[in-house]
Protein backbone atom coordinates (compact mmCIF):
# COMPACT_ATOMS: atom_id res chain seq x y z
CA UNK A 1 0.00 0.00 0.00
CA UNK A 2 1.48 3.39 -1.03
CA UNK A 3 1.94 6.08 1.72
CA UNK A 4 -0.08 9.06 0.46
CA UNK A 5 -1.45 12.69 2.20
CA UNK A 6 -3.82 10.81 4.31
CA UNK A 7 -1.16 8.49 5.88
CA UNK A 8 0.91 11.70 7.19
CA UNK A 9 -1.80 13.97 8.05
CA UNK A 10 -3.43 11.15 10.42
CA UNK A 11 0.17 11.17 12.16
CA UNK A 12 -0.14 14.90 12.24
CA UNK A 13 -3.40 15.13 13.35
CA UNK A 14 -2.58 12.03 15.91
CA UNK A 15 0.36 13.87 17.31
CA UNK A 16 -1.89 17.30 17.72
CA UNK A 17 -4.60 16.01 19.60
CA UNK A 18 -2.05 14.77 22.13
CA UNK A 19 -0.24 18.03 21.96
CA UNK A 20 -3.91 19.43 23.23
CA UNK A 21 -4.42 16.58 25.61
CA UNK A 22 -0.97 17.28 27.42
CA UNK A 23 -1.95 20.85 27.86
CA UNK A 24 -4.95 19.91 29.30
CA UNK A 25 -3.88 17.04 31.76
CA UNK A 26 -0.54 18.65 33.17
CA UNK A 27 -2.53 21.62 33.87
CA UNK A 28 0.05 22.24 37.01
CA UNK A 29 3.04 21.89 35.13
CA UNK A 30 4.14 24.57 33.22
CA UNK A 31 7.26 23.15 31.38
CA UNK A 32 5.59 20.04 30.65
CA UNK A 33 2.94 22.40 28.81
CA UNK A 34 5.66 24.36 26.95
CA UNK A 35 6.46 20.89 25.59
CA UNK A 36 2.92 20.25 24.77
CA UNK A 37 3.53 23.25 22.29
CA UNK A 38 6.32 21.92 20.84
CA UNK A 39 4.49 19.06 19.81
CA UNK A 40 1.63 21.22 18.87
CA UNK A 41 4.40 23.28 16.22
CA UNK A 42 5.44 20.17 15.23
CA UNK A 43 2.53 18.44 13.89
CA UNK A 44 1.81 21.72 12.39
CA UNK A 45 5.26 21.38 10.81
CA UNK A 46 4.38 18.41 9.56
CA UNK A 47 1.23 18.98 7.80
CA UNK A 48 3.00 21.64 6.27
CA UNK A 49 5.92 19.71 4.88
CA UNK A 50 3.40 16.90 3.67
CA UNK A 51 1.46 19.44 1.76
CA UNK A 52 4.43 20.37 0.36
CA UNK A 53 5.26 17.36 -0.99
CA UNK A 54 2.13 16.08 -2.23
CA UNK A 55 1.44 18.82 -4.09
CA UNK A 56 4.81 19.68 -5.67
CA UNK A 57 5.30 23.12 -3.52
CA UNK A 58 8.10 24.61 -1.64
CA UNK A 59 6.28 26.79 0.21
CA UNK A 60 5.22 24.93 2.90
CA UNK A 61 8.58 24.04 3.24
CA UNK A 62 9.88 27.58 3.66
CA UNK A 63 6.91 28.40 6.06
CA UNK A 64 7.67 25.28 7.95
CA UNK A 65 10.93 26.90 8.42
CA UNK A 66 9.48 29.84 9.74
CA UNK A 67 7.22 27.88 12.23
CA UNK A 68 10.55 26.36 13.25
CA UNK A 69 12.37 29.94 14.00
CA UNK A 70 9.23 30.78 15.82
CA UNK A 71 8.93 27.96 17.80
CA UNK A 72 12.78 28.40 19.16
CA UNK A 73 12.20 31.87 19.65
CA UNK A 74 9.07 31.17 21.96
CA UNK A 75 10.56 27.86 23.59
CA UNK A 76 13.48 30.38 24.65
CA UNK A 77 11.70 33.60 26.06
CA UNK A 78 9.50 30.77 27.64
CA UNK A 79 11.71 29.38 29.40
CA UNK A 80 13.57 32.72 30.49
CA UNK A 81 10.49 33.85 31.81
CA UNK A 82 9.95 30.83 33.88
CA UNK A 83 13.75 30.86 35.35
CA UNK A 84 13.00 34.59 36.54
CA UNK A 85 9.74 33.94 37.78
CA UNK A 86 11.31 30.74 39.83
CA UNK A 87 13.86 33.40 41.21
CA UNK A 88 11.35 35.98 42.36
CA UNK A 89 8.55 33.33 43.70
CA UNK A 90 10.40 29.79 44.21
CA UNK A 91 7.45 28.12 42.40
CA UNK A 92 6.29 27.43 39.15
CA UNK A 93 2.68 26.09 39.72
CA UNK A 94 0.49 27.29 37.35
CA UNK A 95 -2.22 28.05 40.07
CA UNK A 96 0.22 30.19 41.61
CA UNK A 97 1.38 32.36 38.65
CA UNK A 98 -1.99 34.85 39.14
CA UNK A 99 -0.14 37.78 40.45
CA UNK A 100 -1.66 39.96 37.39
CA UNK A 101 -4.86 39.11 38.29
CA UNK A 102 -7.14 42.14 38.93
CA UNK B 1 5.14 -3.36 1.81
CA UNK B 2 8.19 -1.46 0.62
CA UNK B 3 10.87 -0.26 2.83
CA UNK B 4 9.34 3.28 2.54
CA UNK B 5 6.00 2.19 4.26
CA UNK B 6 8.03 -0.07 6.55
CA UNK B 7 9.69 3.39 7.87
CA UNK B 8 7.22 5.48 7.78
CA UNK B 9 5.13 2.83 10.27
CA UNK B 10 8.23 2.47 12.27
CA UNK B 11 8.95 6.62 12.55
CA UNK B 12 4.64 7.44 13.54
CA UNK B 13 4.76 4.75 15.74
CA UNK B 14 7.78 5.70 17.85
CA UNK B 15 6.73 9.47 17.52
CA UNK B 16 3.28 9.31 18.78
CA UNK B 17 4.56 6.77 21.15
CA UNK B 18 7.11 9.40 22.61
CA UNK B 19 5.05 12.12 22.21
CA UNK B 20 2.28 9.99 24.46
CA UNK B 21 5.05 9.75 26.81
CA UNK B 22 6.24 13.44 27.12
CA UNK B 23 2.71 14.03 28.62
CA UNK B 24 2.42 11.09 30.72
CA UNK B 25 5.78 10.05 32.46
CA UNK B 26 6.51 11.33 36.10
CA UNK B 27 9.86 12.47 35.53
CA UNK B 28 10.10 15.86 33.50
CA UNK B 29 13.61 15.12 32.73
CA UNK B 30 12.06 11.97 30.91
CA UNK B 31 9.47 13.96 29.63
CA UNK B 32 12.19 15.82 27.79
CA UNK B 33 14.25 12.69 26.82
CA UNK B 34 10.93 11.71 24.81
CA UNK B 35 10.33 14.95 23.17
CA UNK B 36 13.64 14.30 21.47
CA UNK B 37 12.97 11.05 20.53
CA UNK B 38 9.66 12.56 19.09
CA UNK B 39 12.11 15.09 17.05
CA UNK B 40 14.12 12.70 15.57
CA UNK B 41 11.85 10.43 14.77
CA UNK B 42 9.65 13.26 12.75
CA UNK B 43 12.79 14.30 10.97
CA UNK B 44 12.75 10.42 9.64
CA UNK B 45 9.45 11.23 8.40
CA UNK B 46 10.74 14.56 6.92
CA UNK B 47 13.55 12.64 5.25
CA UNK B 48 11.08 10.40 3.99
CA UNK B 49 8.89 12.93 2.56
CA UNK B 50 12.10 13.99 0.57
CA UNK B 51 12.38 17.42 2.73
CA UNK B 52 16.11 16.67 3.83
CA UNK B 53 17.04 20.22 4.83
CA UNK B 54 13.81 20.36 7.30
CA UNK B 55 14.87 17.46 8.53
CA UNK B 56 18.50 18.24 9.42
CA UNK B 57 17.28 21.64 10.60
CA UNK B 58 15.09 19.97 13.10
CA UNK B 59 17.72 17.74 14.49
CA UNK B 60 19.93 20.40 14.67
CA UNK B 61 17.67 23.19 16.07
CA UNK B 62 15.24 21.15 18.65
CA UNK B 63 17.50 18.42 19.25
CA UNK B 64 20.56 20.34 19.50
CA UNK B 65 19.08 23.82 20.47
CA UNK B 66 15.32 23.96 22.34
CA UNK B 67 15.37 20.33 24.09
CA UNK B 68 18.36 21.04 25.65
CA UNK B 69 17.47 24.45 26.57
CA UNK B 70 14.49 22.45 27.92
CA UNK B 71 16.90 19.66 29.53
CA UNK B 72 18.78 22.93 31.35
CA UNK B 73 15.68 24.26 32.74
CA UNK B 74 14.43 21.21 34.23
CA UNK B 75 17.47 20.27 36.01
CA UNK B 76 18.48 23.76 37.35
CA UNK B 77 14.88 24.68 38.81
CA UNK B 78 15.00 22.51 42.06
CA UNK B 79 10.80 22.42 41.64
CA UNK B 80 8.79 18.75 43.36
CA UNK B 81 7.57 17.40 40.12
CA UNK B 82 5.44 14.94 41.76
CA UNK B 83 3.67 17.56 43.40
CA UNK B 84 2.43 19.47 40.22
CA UNK B 85 1.92 15.90 38.49
CA UNK B 86 -1.26 15.66 41.27
CA UNK B 87 -4.88 16.37 39.59
CA UNK B 88 -3.56 14.53 36.14
CA UNK B 89 -6.20 11.77 36.94
CA UNK B 90 -9.12 14.41 37.82
CA UNK B 91 -8.68 16.37 34.25
CA UNK B 92 -8.61 12.63 32.72
CA UNK B 93 -12.40 13.12 31.52
CA UNK B 94 -12.69 16.46 30.69
CA UNK B 95 -9.36 15.93 28.93
CA UNK B 96 -10.49 13.16 26.72
CA UNK B 97 -13.50 14.65 25.82
CA UNK B 98 -11.80 17.70 24.57
CA UNK B 99 -8.96 14.85 22.41
CA UNK B 100 -11.84 12.39 21.18
CA UNK B 101 -13.79 16.07 19.90
CA UNK B 102 -10.01 17.53 18.08
CA UNK B 103 -9.20 14.01 16.88
CA UNK B 104 -12.56 13.86 14.95
CA UNK B 105 -13.18 16.92 13.86
CA UNK B 106 -9.49 16.80 12.70
CA UNK B 107 -10.06 13.57 10.53
CA UNK B 108 -13.59 15.04 9.40
CA UNK B 109 -11.38 16.92 7.52
CA UNK B 110 -8.83 14.74 6.79
CA UNK B 111 -11.35 12.37 4.93
CA UNK B 112 -13.82 15.27 3.39
CA UNK B 113 -10.93 16.87 1.40
CA UNK B 114 -9.99 16.18 -2.12
CA UNK B 115 -6.98 17.43 -4.43
CA UNK B 116 -7.97 18.48 -7.44
CA UNK B 117 -5.34 17.81 -10.27
CA UNK B 118 -5.45 21.60 -11.15
CA UNK B 119 -3.78 22.31 -7.68
CA UNK B 120 -0.53 19.79 -8.61
CA UNK B 121 2.46 22.21 -9.81
CA UNK B 122 0.45 25.27 -9.40
CA UNK B 123 1.31 26.37 -5.89
CA UNK B 124 3.97 29.84 -5.63
CA UNK B 125 7.02 28.01 -6.19
CA UNK B 126 6.78 24.47 -7.74
CA UNK B 127 9.72 22.28 -7.49
CA UNK B 128 12.26 21.90 -9.95
CA UNK B 129 13.07 17.98 -10.48
CA UNK B 130 16.76 18.70 -11.36
CA UNK B 131 17.84 20.06 -8.27
CA UNK B 132 18.23 19.30 -4.30
CA UNK B 133 15.86 20.05 -1.70
CA UNK B 134 18.69 22.30 -0.07
CA UNK B 135 19.34 24.20 -3.21
CA UNK B 136 16.14 24.42 -4.13
CA UNK B 137 14.48 25.99 -0.85
CA UNK B 138 17.80 28.39 -0.64
CA UNK B 139 16.89 29.54 -4.02
CA UNK B 140 13.15 30.47 -2.84
CA UNK B 141 14.18 31.34 0.70
CA UNK B 142 16.72 34.49 -0.96
CA UNK B 143 14.44 35.68 -3.46
CA UNK B 144 11.08 35.32 -3.01
CA UNK B 145 10.96 35.26 0.68
CA UNK B 146 13.82 37.22 1.81
CA UNK B 147 11.84 39.50 3.72
CA UNK B 148 10.47 37.30 5.68
CA UNK B 149 13.53 35.39 5.76
CA UNK B 150 14.89 38.98 6.85
CA UNK B 151 12.04 39.42 9.72
CA UNK B 152 12.37 35.74 10.84
CA UNK B 153 16.20 36.50 11.85
CA UNK B 154 14.98 39.63 13.72
CA UNK B 155 12.37 37.11 15.84
CA UNK B 156 15.57 35.50 16.64
CA UNK B 157 17.29 38.57 17.66
CA UNK B 158 14.76 39.98 20.00
CA UNK B 159 14.06 36.30 21.60
CA UNK B 160 17.85 36.37 22.26
CA UNK B 161 17.67 39.86 24.06
CA UNK B 162 14.51 39.60 25.92
CA UNK B 163 16.15 35.93 27.22
CA UNK B 164 19.18 38.03 27.79
CA UNK B 165 17.45 40.94 29.46
CA UNK B 166 15.34 38.33 31.53
CA UNK B 167 17.87 36.45 33.24
CA UNK B 168 20.61 39.09 33.65
CA UNK B 169 21.09 39.88 37.30
CA UNK B 170 23.53 42.23 38.81
CA UNK B 171 23.85 41.12 42.41
CA UNK B 172 24.67 44.70 44.15
CA UNK B 173 27.31 43.20 46.35
CA UNK B 174 29.92 41.69 43.89
CA UNK B 175 32.88 43.46 43.27
CA UNK B 176 32.96 44.13 38.92
CA UNK B 177 35.62 45.30 36.78
CA UNK B 178 34.63 48.90 35.33
CA UNK B 179 36.78 49.07 32.63
CA UNK B 180 36.46 53.46 32.29
CA UNK B 181 37.73 53.49 35.78
CA UNK B 182 40.61 51.96 35.09
CA UNK B 183 41.76 53.47 31.44
CA UNK B 184 40.76 57.06 33.85
CA UNK B 185 43.58 56.08 36.73
CA UNK B 186 46.37 58.59 36.19
CA UNK B 187 50.02 57.92 38.06
CA UNK B 188 48.67 60.57 40.01
CA UNK B 189 46.13 59.02 41.80
CA UNK B 190 47.50 55.62 41.98
CA UNK B 191 50.99 56.19 43.24
CA UNK B 192 52.22 58.37 46.09
CA UNK B 193 55.82 58.74 47.16
CA UNK B 194 56.78 59.53 50.84
CA UNK B 195 59.89 60.62 52.14
CA UNK B 196 61.30 58.11 54.61
CA UNK B 197 63.22 59.26 56.93
CA UNK B 198 66.40 57.25 57.78
CA UNK B 199 66.73 55.44 60.41
CA UNK B 200 63.28 56.40 61.37
CA UNK B 201 60.66 54.28 59.00
CA UNK B 202 57.42 55.56 58.10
Amino acid sequence: MQIGLTHYLSVAAILFTLGVLGIILNRKNIIIILMSVELILLSVNINLVTFSTFLGDLTGQVFSLFILTVAAAEAAIGLAILVTYYRNRGSIAVEDINMMKG
Amino acid sequence: MNVATVFFYLFSAVMIASAFMVIAARNPVHSVLFLILAFVNASGLFLLMGAEFLAMILVVVYVGAVAVLFLFVVMMLDVDFAELKQGFLQYLPIGSVIGIVVAIELLLVMVGFTQSDAALGAGAAPVQANMSNTEALGLVLYTKYVYLFQASGLVLLTAMIGAIVLTLRHKPDVKRQVIAEQNARTRADAIEIKKAPSRAGV
